[in-house]
């Protein structure tokens, strides 16, 4: 990896930084102090200079989100920390603070003290359970050093973080929902507006902000905003620490600045294609992006440049398939994911993902019918902006995604009734008959003409 | 049964304290890794006390239990080996790994527990260590780049009372201790201080 932009990620190699002495002694809490000697103000206004965009997925500006929080509500502020990190092909949060937790502590105090609050909280994924120790380990020390808890770092400000752990469940990443978590509740998103900078945790002003982004901020602080707009794109500006995985020869967490193509990253980075076969497709940020091709190797990894490919730059999580693997597997393992982590809230992802998903088994398992595609075409435009959050939303990527790039192997799925890529599944009759419809898998679905679906082997 | 009382009870009124005044409710999900920790899943006592505790009603706590997949509303094995067969590591092997846990711990496919109550199976959406794929978890902490017969052996391990060491971080000997840890109330030794 060269060096020369490596930010966030810059002590990796040195595990001496996870303590608080050697974090301090490589220059922790120093951006902390800086901003304990600013006004609200100008902290919000450095980092709204900065260009500094959310990194959880919707690019959103930092400082905008936190100048939308009212001063005069009356009621306490809050800074909830999204350590929730679910997206399907997305680590780079949990090696951040597994390298560097002090960082994540640092850049959550300087949030909280640009909205003026004394209590914040850091929501990880029950599934980081040893990081979630690693994270407290850290905070027991910043209070014991008096960098948390009365009169921070000697002078009159108050901050407390909790540590609060989520139970396995991929919607409490979404902003809403994660707060409905934290209070108590079933993780199910909230209607907006209000929106949580006016109405969030506790019906209070609330900044919710991914880990990532919060780590970017001490550095902010320290160097600058016009140093932080020297790296990156004019519209994206900073690094963007990037997970490969799949079918790559050295998958990863990399920092590279925002806007390095696709393949670059791969091909220097990652090591190229596993066993050198051919790129097949590869997913800009999740599961939740649409799959982009080997036609897109020179898109540059950025918010503006993905889009204009088709996707999204979502998490920065790429997920790599070569040209052995079948897409119509590839969107059903995903579909599937979104059936099973709905909240149940919205009819047409709670009922939209799961119906999806049966038809596109049925496709992958040589059963599928010529009208299939269709009806896939027509379920994705019925679920998408359908839903109060995005999850839906990210269930259709797959779906569409595939449809544009891969129909040949959809029609070659259904034509054959095998999976042209692995060759598995019954076949055709000689005479081009579909497979018998008594051995299709149990609980394939038929589509009458008219009428309701029926499930094969459900109990009536 | 009562599950909080004595001592666990100081604990979870510590728990609850770790929230604002008034928004004891917040405590929920802690609350219930500690009643997971005592009883190895979510009992109806369990439910009701919690509800007890944080002035809810029973239903309530019971609609939060039955939400999240890491809380067990059932019986569960001693040990809870997680495989994740997402996109990352379905192509790099985990059905192989999904089917070979099924098979060397006995819990078969649909099913809870192991007919012994040692195992519990469970198929998991990305578990977050895409990089080093295909993953599981025992008792949730990282096993990582793993193949069928690893799965065996870390099988075999556990049966003979061995916790195999995970791939960062300390060995977590059973689900009842990684219930505890969620809970918030087993901080990590400082010898632990390097990744």
């Amino acid at each position: 990896m060269s060096d020369s932009h490596r930010v966030l990620t810059a002590h990796w190699h040195d595990p001496s930084v996870i303590p608080l002495a050697g974090y301090e002694a490589a220059g922790g809490y120093r951006a902390l102090r800086t901003a304990l000697g600013m006004s609200a103000d100008e902290l919000i206004q450095v980092v709204k200079d900065s260009g500094l965009r959310g990194r959880g997925g919707a690019g959103f500006p930092t400082g905008m989100k936190w100048s939308f929080v009212p001063r005069d509500s009356g009621k306490p502020t809050f800074v909830t920390v999204n350590f929730d990190e679910s997206e399907p092909g997305t680590c780079n949060n949990r090696e951040l603070v597994e390298r560097e937790p002090h960082a994540l502590i640092e850049g959550s105090a300087i949030a909280a003290r640009a909205i003026d609050c004394h209590l914040a909280f850091i929501y990880v994924r029950g599934e980081y359970l040893w990081q979630g120790q690693v994270l407290q380990r850290a905070l027991d020390e910043a209070y014991a050093t008096g960098y948390l808890g009365r009169g921070i770092m000697g002078g009159d400000y108050d901050l407390d973080i909790v540590l609060h752990r989520g139970a396995g469940a991929y919607i409490c990443g979404e902003e809403t929902a994660l707060l409905s978590s934290l209070e108590g509740f079933r993780g199910q998103p909230r209607l907006r507006p209000p929106f949580p900078a006016v109405e969030g945790l506790y019906e209070s002003p609330t900044v919710i902000n991914n880990v990532e982004t919060l780590m970017n901020v001490p550095h902010i602080v320290n160097n600058g905003a016009d140093w932080f707009k020297s790296i990156g794109t004019e519209k994206a500006p900073g690094t963007k620490v990037f997970t490969i995985s799949g079918k790559v020869e050295r998958p990863g967490n990399y920092e590279l600045p925002m806007g390095t193509p696709m393949r670059e990253l791969l091909e220097e980075h990652a090591g190229g294609v596993l066993g050198g076969r051919a790129l097949k497709a590869w997913t800009p940020g999740g599961s939740s992006t649409p799959f982009l091709t080997a036609d897109h190797l020179d898109v540059g990894l950025d918010f503006e440049s993905v889009m204009d490919a088709g996707s999204l730059l979502g998490t920065g999580a790429i997920m790599v398939l070569d040209e052995t693997d079948c897409m119509v597997e590839a969107a059903r393992r995903l579909v599937e994911f979104y059936a099973h982590e709905s909240c149940g809230k919205c009819t047409p992802c709670r009922e939209g993902t799961w119906w999806a998903s049966r038809v596109l088994g049925r496709i992958e398992s040589g059963y599928g019918h010529e009208d299939d595609l269709p009806v896939m075409a027509d379920m994705g435009e019925n679920i998408l902006f359908r839903a109060f959050c995005a999850l839906a939303d990210g269930a259709v990527s797959p779906i569409q995604s595939t449809l544009q790039h891969f129909m040949d192997e959809y029609e070659a799925h259904i034509r054959e009734g095998r999976c042209p890529v692995t060759g598995t599944g019954p076949g055709r009759e000689a005479g081009g008959d579909r497979p018998a419809e008594d051995d299709r898998p149990a609980g394939d679905v038929t589509f009458a003409a008219t009428g309701p679906f029926e499930i094969q082997g459900a109990p009536s | 049964m009562t599950v909080f009382e004595g001592e666990r009870l100081d604990e979870a009124r510590a728990i609850i304290a770790r929230y604002p005044h008034g928004r004891q409710r917040s405590a929920v999900m802690p609350l219930l890794y500690l009643a997971q920790s005592v009883e190895g899943w979510v009992t109806r006592d369990a439910l009701r006390e919690i509800a007890g505790l944080i002035g809810v009603r029973t239903a309530e706590v019971e609609a939060v239990a039955t939400f999240y997949t890491m809380l067990r509303p059932r019986p569960t094995g001693t040990h809870l080996i997680a495989v994740c067969t997402n996109l990352s590591c379905a192509l790099l092997g985990g059905n192989e790994l999904l089917e070979a846990a099924h098979e060397a711990s006995g819990v078969p496919i649909g099913g809870e527990v192991s007919d012994d109550g040692e195992f519990s199976v469970h198929e998991e959406e990305c578990l977050g260590v895409c990089e080093l794929a295909p993953v599981i978890q025992v008792n949730v902490a990282n096993h990582d780049r793993v193949t069928p017969e690893r799965v065996r052996e870390i099988v075999g391990s556990l049966r003979s009372g061995e916790v195999p060491q995970p791939a960062r971080g300390p060995a977590v000997e059973s689900f009842k201790a990684a219930s505890r840890i969620l809970a918030g109330l087993e901080p990590l030794a400082e010898e632990g201080a390097t990744a």
